[in-house]
């Protein structure tokens, strides 16, 4: 089993901005010589290294910048920020079989500065893969953006269950409210109203401006190793209580529009395995870090792993409720849409903060940490804990 | 709602939403003082003196200086913002940067789409002349925020601001400073045919493109079951065969969901535009450009029928147009 077999012992990154003025190279670099310090080892130790499909950093680079003498166990997983947690999945996996001991998963990326999610991809659209046919059903028709394959679904969703724009701009203003006194995020001290999110312009209908998340420059890596191990490290352990991938039927990267239920089958996929695994439900998560690139996907998100029925998460968010101080505070560093889009991985190092007890805004208590990755893509989750 | 000249509607509430976040940094009045990056000083003069042109020597020639009415060397009056101007790569100051009530009000204006800017006017009144040594700080009030307007360079609006600068807590320099924050009018967009993303055909998919080229939309269809699928893929998933036929649709279906894309800009297309993901009366569900029918006309439910958009020789899309109405190209 892959509960509890490794831990999370260290965490590091980059500063957040939208000109980080150097390579990504450099900031993986960066972003991995600071988690291994934080867990008290040096780079000699790392045997393993996990990035996204999408980074631009080899593995092998990356170990050359370390001095990383050898490698025993390397691996990229796809679908752009669905692989956030997959990456320390396969750490432990890898950690659990004995193939490695010290594995540093990372993700670094001038997306500001550098090639932009949000414009359109003409390269991937024309790719001569599997992936680019897929691509031909959608991006000569127009839709051409994640925003849009986010707002075709968020649509309907609206249609199917009267969800409303304000719904939407509520994920909004809780992730800028609780950046607002995050130093490390973008936007520190710069909440928004659900009026300004309101007033906000249109990217693609239903979506506004403020219902798509920042895009930034920087780089977060983490240090995954043995549980027992880690308990001789200088850090409190976040324990890797449950990690699962997941792709649903019909699976394709953000336009699955040809299923017969609407929702986030693949992240239901990830759902089931997480509560079987860390052998808890929704109701005993004490926090939950939810994958925020556009706010209709964190409110479907909320069904999917069962934290109210379907259709149900306009209801269930209202009054605050996933707001610091709410039943269930989400984000409490402020997310994509607050702290920065590093593409899910700084997520996972604010859940080892809520584990550690050393997160800007710590939720009270003892209990588990979710983390959720990119969603509308084949995807992943974690459950964190002491 | 009001339409503005590339035809993008404001949303609702936009309008009343820019004058009460003006109306709310114009209460805060005054911003905190911030402070030249340093004291009035002979090179800074002598540089601006020499890009203007005017060779005063008052302002560089102590002797000159001591004899002239002002008994010393004194800055050309022009510079007073110059003092107070945070340079090429101005350092964060979370203090001052909070309330400076041009950058707030840019702010609001650029969330809400009015994202290019231009000055219009500059009044200053100068109170006195500043002598070198002399520490200036400059405090901004938002004077008034007028609009929408329509304008040549498209709609916007007009935001002024008042500015006092001052040596230790008297005014030397006052200025209304104005600009417009405008949405740029639509670019000219190339036809349909040029820059348009194409489609990547495979073995397993020419059949649907050679069928929009010759004015049939082609669903897939197994040779072993018969089961209908779209997109289409070389093995049926139902029963392994790998035999697909195609049937050619009625071409009728309705909006199953839709997008209005306004931003970033797509190759080879006029913005806004909807596109739909439509369900066929065979039952699979297709995405394509609805033409003929703007974003105030589109529904969930709305009857369309298929339309061919011959891009050229290699390529023709599958579009859909409101049934019963015959749509523009």
């Amino acid at each position: 089993m892959i509960s509890g077999a490794a831990a999370i012992a260290g965490i590091g990154a980059t500063e957040f901005s939208k000109d980080s003025g150097r390579s990504e190279l450099r900031l993986a670099a960066e972003a991995a010589r600071a988690a291994l310090a934080d867990a008290g080892l040096s780079p000699h130790e790392v045997d393993g290294l996990v990035t996204f499909g999408m980074d631009s950093t080899a593995e092998i680079a990356l170990a050359r910048e370390l001095g990383v003498p050898e490698l025993r166990f390397f691996s990229q997983v796809g679908y752009g920020g669905g692989a956030a947690c997959a990456t320390v999945q396969q750490a432990a996996m890898a950690i659990a079989a004995g193939l490695a001991e010290t594995v540093v998963c990372y993700r670094a990326l001038n997306e500001r500065s550098g090639r932009r999610f949000g414009q359109v991809p003409r390269a991937a659209a024309e790719a001569p893969t599997s992936a680019g046919v897929d691509n031909g059903w959608h991006y000569p028709m127009g839709l051409g953006t994640p925003a849009a394959t986010v707002a075709m679904i968020a649509r309907r969703y609206m249609h199917e269950y009267g969800a409303t724009s304000e719904d939407f701009g509520r994920v909004t203003v809780a992730d800028r409210r609780h950046a607002a006194v995050n130093p490390k995020a973008w936007f520190y001290r710069r909440p928004v109203t659900l009026a300004e999110h309101q007033a906000s312009r249109w990217i693609a209908e239903p979506l506004r401006l403020l219902d798509c998340c920042q895009e930034s420059d920087g780089a977060v890596a983490v240090v995954v190793t043995s549980r027992e191990r880690a308990r001789d490290l200088p850090q409190r352990p976040a324990v890797v209580r449950a990690a699962a991938q997941g792709s649903g039927p019909g699976q394709f990267v953000m336009t699955s529009y040809y299923r017969d239920t609407l929702g986030l089958a693949e992240m239901s996929v990830v759902a089931r395995q997480l509560w079987r695994q860390a052998g808890i439900g929704p109701a005993d998560v004490r926090t939950a870090v939810l994958y925020d690139h556009f706010t209709p996907y964190v409110l479907m998100q909320l069904e999917e792993l069962g934290f109210c029925g379907r259709g149900e998460a306009r209801s269930f968010i209202a009054g605050g409720a996933i707001e610091l101080g709410g039943r269930l505070p989400v984000n409490p560093h402020g997310g994509q849409l607050g702290e920065a889009y590093i593409h899910g991985m700084n997520g996972i190092a604010e859940a080892v903060r809520q584990v550690r007890g050393t997160a800007v805004s710590q939720v009270p208590g003892d209990g588990p940490v979710l983390v959720t990755a990119g969603t509308g893509v084949p995807t992943s989750g974690l459950i964190l804990g002491p | 709602m009001t339409a503005i000249d590339d035809g993008t509607p404001l949303a609702a509430g936009t309008e009343s939403a820019i004058m009460a976040a003006a109306a709310r940094i114009a209460a805060l009045g005054e911003c905190g003082p911030r402070l030249a990056r340093d004291p009035v000083n002979l090179p800074m003069i002598r540089n601006w003196a020499e890009a203007m042109g005017d060779g005063n020597p008052v302002y560089t020639d102590a002797g000159v200086a001591a004899a002239s009415v002002h008994a010393g060397l004194v800055a050309p009056p022009a510079m007073a913002q110059v003092w107070t101007m945070r340079g090429q790569h101005p350092a964060s100051d979370p203090a001052s940067d909070a309330g400076d009530p041009l950058g707030l009000m840019s702010q609001v204006l650029d969330d809400a789409g009015f994202t290019s800017v231009v000055a219009t006017n500059c009044e200053q009144a100068y109170h006195r002349y500043l002598r070198h040594g002399e520490q200036v700080s400059v405090r901004s009030s938002l004077e008034d925020v007028t609009g929408p307007k329509r304008t040549a360079l498209g709609e916007g609006w007009f935001v002024t601001t008042r500015s006092t600068w001052l040596a230790g807590q008297e005014p030397v320099a006052t200025m209304l400073f104005r600009i417009l924050k405008y949405r740029p009018s639509a670019p000219a967009v190339p036809s349909a045919a040029s820059g348009v993303l194409r489609p990547v055909v495979s073995r397993d998919t020419e059949f649907f493109w050679a069928g929009t080229a010759a004015g049939e939309l082609r669903i897939q269809r197994c040779g072993g079951c018969g089961a209908i699928r779209h997109p289409p893929g070389p093995m049926c998933p139902r029963c392994g065969a790998a035999s697909p036929g195609y049937l050619v649709a009625a071409g009728t279906g309705e909006v199953y969901s839709y997008v209005v894309h306004h931003h970033p800009p797509l190759p080879g297309r006029r913005l806004p535009i909807v596109v739909a993901l439509v369900t066929l009366a065979e039952g699979v569900r297709m995405v394509g450009e609805l033409l003929g029918a703007g974003p105030d006309d589109v529904r969930i439910g709305l009857p369309v029928r298929v339309a061919f958009v011959r891009v050229d020789e290699d390529l023709t899309l599958p579009a859909w147009k409101p049934a019963g109405k015959e749509g523009r190209r």
